[in-house]
Order: C-alpha cells, then structure tokens, then sequence
C-alpha cells in the first residue's frame, strides 16, 4: 500500500497543490493565471450585468405579467425626453459591493421561484403588500439610494419646480424624508394600503 | 327701392341658406378619404392657486396635474393628501363633511362610496378654448364687491 491509497486523493492533490511546480516556468504559469484571471473575472462581471438586463427579469412570468406590465404605463418607461429606468436602474445599487450583495439575497427570489409563491396573479397580489414593504424598507435604509443615482436633491433646481413641489421638498428633506417617503407606487401598482394610510382607501 | 328689396330677399334665404349649411363631425371638413388635421394636444394646467368657482353648489376644480394619479379600490392618490388624516401635513385642502354620507344622508366613518373617485365630479383643467362663445357670469354672491 503505498503513501496515495493510505491518504485518499484529497490529501495527495493538497501536496500537489502546495509543492513547487518542477515542468512549468514561473513565466508560464503567471501567464496562464493572469489570462485565467481576466476570464474569470469579465466571465463574473458579464454574467452579473447579463442578469442586470429587462430581459433577464421578464424572463420569469411573475415579473412580465405583474409588475413590468404596470411599469409600462408609468413614467419611467415612457417619458418626454425618452431616458428609461429599467429593472435593475431602481432596485440593483450601482457600485459592486452593494450589487453583490444584493445579487447574493436574490437566491431568496430564485427560492421562491422554484417554490412558486407568487406565480400566479392572486398569490401575487396576496403577497403584494409585504413585498412592497421590503423594498420601502430597503430604500428608507439607504436613503433611497437607487432614485439618487439619477434624482440627486443636491442637483434639484427648486425654481424650475412646481410651486407645491418646492413646498412639499423642501419640507420632507428638513423633516429628514427620503423620496420613497412620499413617492411610493410611481412604478407599480400599490397594494391595498388600508394598513399604511386608512384614510386613503376605500372601505 | 333697389336696396329695400335686397334685405327682403336675404331675409326670406337666409333660413334657407342655414338649411343648407351641413352638419360635420369632429373630424372636420375632410372627405372620408382624406386625412382629417390632427387636433392639437390640449395640455393640463399646471400649478395654480384655487380655482374660483362660477356657482355655489360647483365642485372645486383641481387647480394642478392629476398625471398619474391613481384612484382604485385599493388606493387612492388624490387622498394621500386631500384626506382629514393627511391635509394639515400636506397643506391640501381638505375633502369636505358632505364626502362622509350616503345618498340618504347617514353619516360615515370614511368617504362615501359615492364620494371616493374624485374625478367624477373634480376635474384638472386643460389649456382649451371654449368651443362657442361664452358669456355665463357667476352669480353675485360669489363676486367680490
């Protein structure tokens, strides 16, 4: 029995692994890891804007028939000066450790995909509220940081603005709001709110 | 004499010519195999102090863009700032007491149903021309002195 068959096959590619190499030159592997690295990592960022595409969203029914069919009609899609948020504008952060993170907590999503919560238009709008609640909850903690990579307050022109705009403004950013404070439902339809504002629904 | 007899003759075909006269439809003048002018796209009016109203019994019009605005079963919009709950924060007016009864005149604890969908009888206003001339004048209780 000799020293492979004793210690199993994970042991011998460990020493494999940490022995220095005797038939390939420091040059050539270098190489090869370096052009390895540029795959690998254009691979990853490809595959995470790939799934950053309206496409890939509306690639699962939930998404196509339920919300981006309501987002169709609201001005983020169709606009004067035809710029477009899409999916991923408003609900992926921008910069990459924010955006991984987020790619990491939509496992949940493919979850629930597989498990099929919402995939049909009344499970849907039986959860509606609760994820509606999620992403306010999301956008308050970073202070709605998705709208800002566009709407920055700090770039808002408060005399090119409506006279009630101005007031309701600069009021919620002294009271310490954020836009999805106020601007809830500009891009699907909202839930039943009887639970957030009784007075503004129908009983 | 000449003159005279002229007026009389227009007189007695002036009926006839109105008569005449064909009735079009929205789309105008064009024939059926013309393309009628494109009416211009009438915009809202953004942006204004209240409206003043032309008779006592008038719902107030809505002096701002109601683009967007959401009213359904489960949601309204126009009351995220209008209702009694919202009002004093957003500084809108608020919906009056007759919004919290039914048709027999029982009162509510929230808005009627007759009552929730405020563009039935509230209406944002357009930058329109009135079609006919129009010389209606409110009454003069609604006139400041």
């Amino acid at each position: 029995m000799n020293e492979y068959q004793q210690n199993g096959k994970l042991s011998h590619y460990w020493r494999l692994f940490r022995s220095p190499s005797a038939q390939y030159s420091l040059g050539a592997l270098l190489s090869i890891g370096f052009v390895a690295g540029i795959i690998f990592w254009g691979g990853f960022n490809t595959a995470m804007e790939l799934s950053n595409t309206e496409t890939f969203c509306i690639s699962c029914h939930e998404m196509e028939e339920n919300v981006y069919k309501e987002y169709q009609d609201t001005i983020h899609y169709n606009n004067r000066s035809g710029v477009r948020a899409v999916c991923s504008d408003c609900h992926v952060p921008k910069d990459w450790t924010h955006k991984l993170v987020r790619k990491i907590r939509a496992t949940n999503e493919l979850f629930h995909k597989v498990l099929g919560t919402i995939d049909t238009p009344e499970k849907f709008e039986a959860k509606r509220l609760q994820m509606a609640q999620h992403v306010w909850k999301t956008m308050k903690e970073t202070d709605s940081r998705e709208c800002r990579n566009c709407h920055d307050y700090q770039s808002m022109d408060y005399t090119e603005q409506k006279k009630r705009s101005v007031q309701q403004h600069i009021q919620g950013f002294d009271a310490g709001q954020t836009c999805i404070d106020c601007h809830k439902g500009i891009a699907h339809s909202l839930p039943s709110m009887v639970e957030i504002d009784p007075s503004a629904v129908f009983q | 004499m000449i003159n005279k007899m002229k007026i009389i003759l227009m007189l007695c075909l002036s009926p006839a010519i109105a008569l005449t006269e064909p009735v079009y439809s929205l789309r105008g003048k064009a024939s059926l195999y013309n393309e009628s002018k494109t009416p211009e796209i009438k915009r809202l009016q953004n942006d204004s102090g209240p409206v003043p109203r032309a008779y006592v019994q008038q719902p107030p019009l809505i002096p701002h863009s109601t683009k967007g605005y959401v009213v359904n079963k489960k949601f309204n919009k126009c009351l995220t700032c209008h209702s009694w709950a919202n009002a004093a924060e957003s500084g809108a007016t608020k919906i009056s007491l007759t919004h919290f009864s039914d048709r027999e005149g029982r009162d509510l604890s929230n808005v009627s149903a007759r009552r929730y969908f405020c563009n039935q009888c509230h209406v944002p206003q357009m930058d329109a021309k009135p079609l006919v001339e129009n010389t209606f004048q409110p009454i003069d209780v609604l006139q400041a002195p």
